[in-house]
């Protein structure tokens, strides 16, 4: 078994695959040699967390028998099932799981190039993009202007826009308080929208200002040398300018013939096998999974039931569709937490919401409720960092 | 630097002959779920709980629930399910599945869970 990707669902899947059945040879060929998360990487781009808390080595993999490949793959031959790396090594695979997250499209938005996210970061891939941000903001002075850019969906993480809009205006109420924050976005709707708009109503009035697609928000081009991003309506000067670009599935993905003309992977809801390619299965950002969110909690819940269907399919025996659960935490401050849950089984061909299971956190709960959820938050991450990585 | 030859793998002849291993491990569990004779044989829905619950022995916010007794997991997602428990996110969760479907879960748990499909390898 190959597994390219170790992310939350590569990384997941391969152990979830030794875990069932130890006499698998498993490879993971991921070419970085520590993960970043980004669940969490909101809280060290406001000044709340280290960066070090996000960073996760794959000795923990290698302690369970998987050999981790600390290169790229660069090509996937789907007649011989092999996979080819950066020096020319190859991997021939039985079955073959692609979990290669997202490319950020340096070709989407006018202006927002590979050099441009040096002068106006995304830190939508956790690592130097996180530590960029963080520097920025720090060194903007008291009275600055922040400018985030926010894509049309489908994105990596739906919520986290939000979450991050949140907690850099809570690092501007308690550090720069002169400072404002405007969020341009896409879209007229958002994930956990009648919970973060109430919250900012009340944590970060005359600070937050939100802009719909409606109301002009949409970013049409940006011009980093004059840190300046453009709507149809306006030009937007930013002391920092976060640009979240429109987003595909991971390079490899195309290369590997798995992608669709959207850019992301369409799969079979109860295998996770690609559409496009039988015998590769593909799991996390990258992958279409219906109405399943594009999160880390879905990542791991699926990288173990494409592990389970995996097992079935190479002992012969008939895949049993499988419900996936996800669940998605965001702080709109360090003590108030939110979610939105939901449940999924395979329905017409996609991942379809379980009726009547799922939503978000009550309207009106207490300061308790709030503070309860942030700190479910954090065991959230600790445990599947501690499952995944450790 | 390995080298190309070094590591080519030809495919896996692994499998052969594991039928007969498989059927004595699925024989060994206490509890046939329908539909599911694989050794591994994880009910729908179980799989994703680990996101939040952690193996016993860790220390958390999140209970664990691997080798609790069956009939405690179905009462607590039973009562999640009727908004009769206290929650923040389980009452939303519970609320996607069947009576039938907790309870393979809950027996799934009592058995040790993910732990003890690392004990039932063919």
């Amino acid at each position: 078994m190959v597994v390219v990707g170790g992310g939350f669902a590569g990384a997941s899947c391969a152990r979830a695959l030794k875990r069932l059945d130890r006499t698998l040879a498993v490879t993971l060929i991921e070419p970085s040699a520590r993960f970043t998360a980004c669940p969490f990487s909101n809280p060290v781009i406001a000044g709340l967390r280290s960066l070090e808390a996000q960073q996760f080595g794959y000795d923990g993999l290698r302690q369970e028998v998987i050999e981790v490949v600390p290169l790229a793959a660069t090509a996937i031959d789907v007649q011989e099932s092999r996979v080819t790396v950066t020096d020319g090594s190859t991997f021939d695979y039985q079955r073959l799981v692609m979990a290669p997250g997202i490319e950020l499209r340096f070709d989407a938005l006018p202006g927002y190039d590979a050099a441009a996210a040096e002068r106006m970061p995304h830190a939508w891939k956790a690592g130097a993009q996180t530590a960029t941000l963080r520097r920025q903001l720090e060194a903007m002075e008291d009275g600055g202007v922040v400018v985030m850019s926010v894509p049309a969906s489908p994105y990596r993480c739906p919520p986290g826009p939000y979450e991050r809009a949140s907690l850099i205006a809570h690092y501007l109420k308690t550090r720069k308080p002169r400072s404002k924050l405007l969020v341009l976005d896409a879209k007229d709707r958002f994930s956990k929208q009648s919970l973060f708009e109430p919250a900012w109503q009340r944590l970060y009035p005359d600070l937050l200002e939100w802009v719909p697609l409606s109301f002009g928000g949409e970013v049409t081009a940006a011009e980093p040398s004059a840190m300046t991003l453009v709507t149809d309506f306006a030009r937007h000067r930013a002391d920092v300018a976060n640009v979240i670009p429109p987003q595909s599935a991971g390079a490899i993905a195309t290369a590997a013939g798995v992608a669709d003309e959207t850019g992301w992977c369409p799969i079979d809801p109860v295998t996770f096998e690609s559409r496009l390619q039988p015998g590769i299965h593909v799991i996390g950002d990258a992958a279409i999974a219906g109405a399943m969110p594009k999160s880390a909690f879905a990542a791991d819940s699926q990288a173990k039931v494409c592990a389970a269907q995996v097992v079935s399919l190479l002992r012969d025996e008939t895949p049993q569709a499988h419900k996936l659960v996800n669940t998605c935490y965001s702080l709109v401050a360090p003590d108030f937490g939110i979610s939105v849950a939901g449940v999924y089984e395979p329905r017409d061909g996609l991942l379809a919401e379980v009726e009547g299971a799922g939503g978000v956190s009550p309207a009106d709960a207490p300061a308790s409720f709030r503070a309860q959820e942030a700190r479910y938050a954090e065991a959230w991450f600790r445990t599947i960092t501690t499952a995944v990585f450790g | 630097m390995p080298t190309a030859a070094s590591l080519r793998r030809a495919p896996s002849r692994r499998f052969i002959g594991r039928g007969g291993r498989c059927f004595a491990a699925a024989v060994a569990l206490p509890f046939a779920i329908g539909g599911q004779a694989a050794a591994q044989g994880a009910p729908s829905g179980a799989l994703s709980c680990s996101g939040c619950h952690q193996p016993p022995g860790a220390d958390g916010a999140v209970p664990s629930l691997a080798g609790r007794p069956a009939e405690e997991i179905v009462a607590a997602l039973t009562q999640f399910r009727r908004g009769e428990r206290t929650a923040t996110v389980m009452d939303r969760i519970a609320k996607g599945f069947t009576d039938d479907e907790i309870r393979a879960i809950a027996e799934w748990f009592a058995r040790g869970g993910e732990q003890s499909a690392r004990n039932s390898q063919p």
